[in-house]
């Protein structure tokens, strides 16, 4: 469920539109008809919570002059569809996001509604949720989205089973971290899952160590565009520790092809192959689906590890802090947009969000989550969030494009060891 | 004398080239889907375009970058390398099979259509049938590594393997193509030929040798310009097998083009890239024309 909420899952079928890539101009030609008078244009993302916004938007129907359309689009291609909906004239008025660089490429070509107004004007609204959360989706210090989805940390998950035979408890530092590295290797078992053929989940390792070896400003810095933090000494100590990792044979040898969309990752994990992973909250859903024994019984999970020397708060979580609906620009129907992404904080809304498994980032939520299918793994995950620190945005998501794919590469060749910590921050540096 | 001519050319059946006319439908078609989109690419090489707002002009930026771009050094050198083993592998494969394929056999009718179906496949589904297959925890190497007591190898996720993975995958789909070809020219081919041949007492693999492969040179030349273009816009196959990677170690061009232009968002410089790739594929294929002469249009049934 969750787990298809995960974002630059690179599609494995959308090669048919890649060729064309001189028509990309072209597609966006013809109307949906949506833009009359009257009508709503909604885009979402469609996995096992879109029933939620589907409800939403029969309630919102029901009283409202203005009618919403929702448009539910296939995970695969969401992202290319918005972008080329937005440079089109067959725009969306109010669209599902992650926030940060999801979105700000629309800021800065001056498509999204400044949402500042709107939450000073309406303290309800802003008191609704939690401030890491509407902050995480900042951009140049204004508002552009409405949390309205569960939220997904990356947490560290572990296999209590084999934690309980060896006797032994989840990593609290580092260098804890290295003797289950050793222990677990040493009986024959992978200690961490990772899976290196979507180099996303390497990311997560490259955000938590950077977060607890430099805190939370380093990647601020280089998310507001300075690309001299990148030289940081936390970059290098983090890549450093990498390169550690992986030389102990921390994520086993064979990582490179394992893919996390098509289940390796986490089939290994829940066969006992590998004894922790470190991944989106989603991961829990995944389990419960695919393995529900192991996720009802044996799925432990824990913050990540703190560093020696450190500066990073142990409290700070990475991960997507929640989808956000934004609205656009040029919509015909402002009041009615408002409107209708305002209902994300309603508490039937909230509500429905907790029975589907999510965890909602509503200031309210901690008192809704007993309803939850899966109450003690909500908890747990909502307690992390509202205590962390700070709330990071993947930095794939934080990044614009043109920067981020680059460095996935990078991250990608630093964990199959082709090239080294030095040449690592080398390469980073030289991102623009 | 003049008039009965003319009016005998009048009357009778048209001979000669078929009017202008008849080029239009395919001269339009070509012009709006192949002719219209490469001048917009080279168009969009000279801007700046996230696919958001409008193109903006840069000059020479993106082609100033490109020459100092290392990934597109590489892209290009992976982009020949592949190109070359496709060939090298496919070529001799594809006409041994195809000849023999041309026979009279009795197994050979079964044989060729079980054989040719990976021709039936599309690409996505070959690509994630071998991801699978070659899954060093849960595919084929796991298996013959507890058969064998060995250690699994990961094709795809090591750099040494992964571009010869590409082409052993690339090969087990277009084989059966080329093989058709093959087929049938080899069934062009006069019986007697042969039988004059065996006559002056040439063995089977002189006649293969001093018969069939040069009676085969146009099909060569045309496999082999379909192979070529074919390798250097080989692309799907790239994007789900291996991703580029590890890490940029199979990004070939086309593969950088789509990840340039539709993961980065640089559409211009991606344009810069795919542009390139038109001028190297219709230049490798102008190339291959000139070289096996088969723009002469010279049969090969020439004194018989």
């Amino acid at each position: 469920m969750e787990g298809h909420a995960r974002p630059r899952r690179r599609a494995l079928l959308v090669t048919a539109t890649t060729l064309a890539l001189a028509v990309a101009p072209l597609t966006a030609c013809g109307s949906d008809g949506t833009k009359e008078s009257g009508k709503l244009s909604v885009w979402v993302y469609q996995d096992g919570s879109t029933r939620i916004q589907k409800e939403a938007v029969d309630r919102f129907n029901k009283t409202s002059d203005v009618k919403v359309v929702l448009n539910e689009i296939p995970a695969d291609g969401y992202q290319d569809k918005v972008r080329t909906g937005m440079g089109s004239s067959n725009a969306p008025d109010v669209f599902f996001n992650w926030g940060g660089g999801s979105i700000r490429d629309y800021v800065n070509s001056g498509k999204l509604l400044d949402l500042t107004p709107t939450m000073d004007a309406d303290p309800s609204l802003k008191s609704a949720f939690l401030p890491s959360i509407l902050d995480a989706g900042k951009i140049d210090g204004k508002y552009y989205g409405v949390p309205m989805r569960g939220t997904q940390p990356v947490i560290l998950f572990y296999n209590k089973e084999l934690f309980a035979q060896n006797n032994v408890e989840p990593p609290k530092t580092w260098e804890d971290m290295l003797k289950l590295v050793q222990l677990f290797s040493s009986k024959g078992v992978t200690p961490f899952a990772l899976a290196g053929a979507n180099s996303w989940t390497e990311l997560m390792w490259v955000e938590y160590l950077l977060d607890r070896f430099g805190g939370v400003e380093v990647f601020d810095k280089i998310a507001n565009g300075d690309s001299a933090a990148w030289g940081d000494d936390a970059m290098l100590k983090t890549a450093q520790a990498i390169k550690q990792l992986v030389d102990k044979g921390a994520f086993g040898k064979k990582f490179g092809s394992v893919s996390y969309t098509a289940g390796g990752a986490s089939t290994l994990f829940a066969k006992g192959k590998t004894a922790m992973h470190l991944m989106g909250s989603w991961e829990y859903a995944t389990q419960l689906t695919d393995n529900p024994d192991f996720a009802k019984n044996k799925l432990g999970w824990a913050t990540f590890p703190t560093v020696p020397g450190g500066k990073g708060d142990a409290s700070a979580v990475v991960g997507n802090p929640t989808n956000y609906w934004s609205i656009n620009a040029n919509t015909k129907q402002k009041d009615a947009a408002i409107a209708f992404v305002k209902t994300a904080m309603s508490e039937e809304y909230i509500k429905a969000l907790v029975d589907n498994g999510d965890v909602p980032t509503t200031t309210n939520t901690a008192d809704l989550l007993s309803s939850s299918p899966n109450p003690e793994f909500a908890k747990a995950e909502f307690e992390m969030v509202q205590k962390a620190s700070s709330f990071t945005l993947s930095w794939d998501q934080n990044l614009s494009a043109s920067v981020a794919t680059p460095m996935l590469t990078e991250i990608q060749k630093l964990f199959n060891g082709q090239i080294t910590p030095e040449k690592f921050v080398e390469s980073l540096k030289a991102l623009k | 004398m003049t008039k009965t001519t003319g009016q005998s050319r009048r009357s009778g059946p048209a001979v000669g080239r078929p009017g202008v006319i008849w080029a239009i439908p395919g001269v339009m078609y070509f012009s709006f889907f192949a002719v219209l989109p490469m001048l917009l690419v080279a168009y969009m090489s000279f801007t700046e375009w996230d696919g958001l707002g409008n193109p903006k002009f840069v000059g020479l930026d993106n082609w100033e970058r490109l020459f100092s771009d290392s990934l597109m050094g590489q892209s290009l050198w992976l982009a020949f390398l592949l190109t070359v083993l496709t060939w090298a592998v496919q070529t001799p494969l594809s006409l041994l099979i195809g000849v023999w394929a041309a026979g009279y056999q009795r197994n050979r009718a079964v044989l060729s259509a079980i054989y040719f179906l990976p021709l039936l496949l599309s690409s996505v589904a070959i690509s994630l049938l071998w991801r699978t297959l070659i899954d060093p925890n849960f595919g084929l190497p796991a298996q013959a590594a507890s058969w064998f007591g060995i250690d699994n190898v990961d094709l795809i996720g090591q750099s040494n393997t992964a571009l010869y993975t590409l082409v052993f995958v690339a090969t087990w789909q277009f084989v059966p193509l080329h093989s058709l070809l093959y087929q049938g020219g080899a069934r062009q081919i006069p019986q007697s030929l042969y039988d004059a041949a065996s006559i002056d007492g040439a063995g089977r693999i002189r006649q293969f040798f001093h018969i069939t492969l040069p009676q085969l040179r146009n099909t060569i030349t045309t496999s082999s310009i379909l192979m070529v273009v074919g390798a250097l816009t080989f692309f799907d196959t790239v994007l789900i097998l291996t991703q580029g990677g590890p890490g940029t170690d199979t990004t070939i061009t086309p593969y950088l083009m789509y990840r340039t232009g539709f993961v980065s968002y640089e559409m211009g410089y991606g344009s810069t890239i795919a542009f390139v790739l038109v001028v190297m594929a219709t230049a490798a294929s102008l190339v291959l024309v000139k070289m096996t002469g088969f723009g002469a249009m010279r049969s090969t049934r020439e004194g018989m």
